[in-house]
């Protein structure tokens, strides 16, 4: 609660920066005027664009540099190429790829396998710290889990009988 | 660190980055973060998160490897580098707006380049990693003073210079109620830089006790857990004599507790851009003709904001990524003297190789975690 008594003034830095120009001015008040002139400077050389990059159709060319880290690929690839068809307006753009993402996350776990690896989901979801820290409700999760397992195998046996 | 999907993380061995472009370095990673945003992406909440990238955009480290055309920097220097990539040159960077450089993403108009953060902030892999390309190297690694503290260093990538600019777009006047939202590490350093500018309240909300705990000894401002009131906005409005705060600062974004339809459409069936409760409950809060600073992260999508109030009461919006090298120069100034602890923030240190666990404690608050430093253990 607010202490009536409490000196704020007293908390270290207090008001030093207080500036009477910054009344709603930032970025305003370092524009320049020169607005036409905005595509004029001096830009870096090109980065070779020597892997598939997904440009913004908003913008005519690649910025002078990008990131490379994961070029597009497969099924989620080709749902982020759609996507780059359209501008950042348009659902059409964000809808897909937050698709590509969930597919990309099944395609992980077959890249995975194609290379001899099983992911061992329970430690990429960090297990052990919940092991540590939360041990009840790791507990009540895997109950909670088996139950739900149980019920859904005692239905479809029923079924089948 | 490499991302397989919705909360899964693990360490492994990756390639090592090359210099792509003359003004290119590469740094070896001494300290690395996890920032609350990184959970963001961890969650799946942005759009473009492909499965192998690396997260990261808070890291220091040694410079290296320099590209032909680097002369700022050179190998062996200790740098801490600015989480935005920016070119320096373009029209947004000469206005000071690292944060919107033009001439780093080509993923995306509307979001600037980010380390480690999905292909809309660019597609660089980030500095959760033993070693990281880090592009423009002339313009964003900062060499490290040589009497800061590593820990403080790291701080400045992100932390610090987000949370003052959320203080200094609120124009906070003398005497002003400033509301923040959200005690994570960048609302915890919000409600602190905001005693720079000299208001009489700072108040914190959010709905976990230990952070408010935290951010009342850390920021020395009120704090109140809004799972213990019925309504936050009504709260609010009656602790500020019924007018409303004078700035409102969101630091929570799209991930917001507190509101259920928010929840449904935001957080479970991404029908939009993640929960903006903490948004509505800004507009909402502040008074007629004030402030509403925004640096909590959103999607690109819409989100259901209620605009019509901004207009009604007059509300000026101020929002971005923070322009870290511009402010740099003053918040490395705040921690020399010591008006600045950035490295009180952090609670947790873990080696890089236990990213998976690093991550699920910061994402479900076990341990009473505020911040965690990640350090590659072979390097130190």
């Amino acid at each position: 609660m607010k202490t009536e008594n409490f000196d704020y003034k007293s908390i270290p830095g207090w008001g030093m920066d207080m500036d009477p120009e910054n009344e709603p001015t930032y970025p305003m008040k370092n524009y320049t005027g020169d607005d036409h002139k905005r595509s004029e400077y001096e830009k870096s050389s090109q980065q070779p664009v020597d892997i598939e990059v997904l440009k913004s159709n908003e913008r005519p060319t690649y910025s002078a540099v990008f990131g490379s880290s994961v070029p597009p690929s497969g099924l989620s690839g080709m749902i982020r190429r759609y996507a780059f068809k359209h501008s950042e307006d348009r659902y059409r753009h964000w809808i897909p790829l937050i698709i590509a993402d969930r597919v990309n996350a099944v395609e992980g776990i077959f890249e995975d396998l194609k290379k001899g690896t099983i992911p061992n989901i329970l430690a990429e979801r960090g297990w052990k710290s919940e092991l540590k820290y939360n041990p009840a409700g790791l507990a009540k999760k895997v109950f909670v889990g088996a139950l739900v397992t149980s019920f859904v195998i005692t239905y479809l046996a029923r079924k089948k009988g | 660190m490499n991302y397989r999907g919705p909360f899964r993380v693990r360490a492994e061995q990756r390639p090592m980055p090359e210099i792509l472009h003359p003004e290119d370095a590469i740094i070896r990673v001494t300290r690395t973060c996890i920032c609350g945003s990184d959970l963001h992406l961890y969650h799946g909440m942005v759009p473009d998160t492909r499965v192998g990238s690396t997260f990261g955009h808070e890291f220091t480290g040694i410079v290296e490897e320099i590209g032909a055309l680097v002369t700022n920097v050179k190998i062996g220097d200790q740098v801490l580098v600015p989480f935005n990539i920016a070119c320096g040159k373009c029209n947004f960077c000469k206005q000071g707006l690292y944060g919107n450089c033009h001439e780093s993403n080509s993923m995306a108009t509307a979001v600037g380049a980010i380390f480690g953060y999905s292909h809309t902030a660019g597609g660089y892999n980030g500095g959760q990693a033993e070693y990281v390309r880090v592009p423009y190297a002339n313009f964003g690694p900062t060499v490290i003073p040589a009497d800061m503290d590593p820990d403080d260093a790291v701080l400045l990538t992100d932390v610090v210079p987000t949370g003052y600019q959320a203080a200094e777009m609120g124009g906070i006047k003398e005497g002003d109620t400033v509301v923040v939202f959200g005690a994570g590490p960048i609302g915890i350093m919000a409600a602190r830089c905001a005693w720079f500018f000299g208001p009489s309240r700072v108040i914190i909300i959010d709905h976990l006790d230990y952070r408010l705990e935290f951010a009342k000894n850390y920021a020395k401002c009120e704090a109140y857990n809004f799972k213990s009131m019925p309504d936050p906005v009504l709260f609010l409005k009656k602790i500020t004599d019924w007018y409303g705060a004078d700035v409102c600062i969101d630091c929570v974004g799209c991930e917001a507790e507190g509101n259920a339809l928010q929840t449904f459409t935001g957080k479970i069936t991404l029908m939009q851009a993640g929960s903006a409760t903490a948004l509505q409950w800004a507009i909402n809060s502040v008074k007629k003709g004030g402030i509403v600073s925004i640096v909590g992260v959103y999607g690109p999508p819409f989100n259901f904001v209620p605009i019509g109030n901004v207009l009604n009461k007059g509300i000026t919006i101020r929002a971005n990524q923070a322009s870290v090298k511009r402010l740099l120069p003053r918040l490395i100034e705040h921690v020399q003297s010591g008006r600045l602890n950035p490295k009180g923030l952090i609670t947790h240190r873990i080696p890089l190789e236990e990213v998976s666990d690093a991550y699920h404690i910061f994402s479900s608050k076990l341990d009473e975690c505020i911040k965690t430093v990640l350090i590659p253990s072979t390097k130190h």
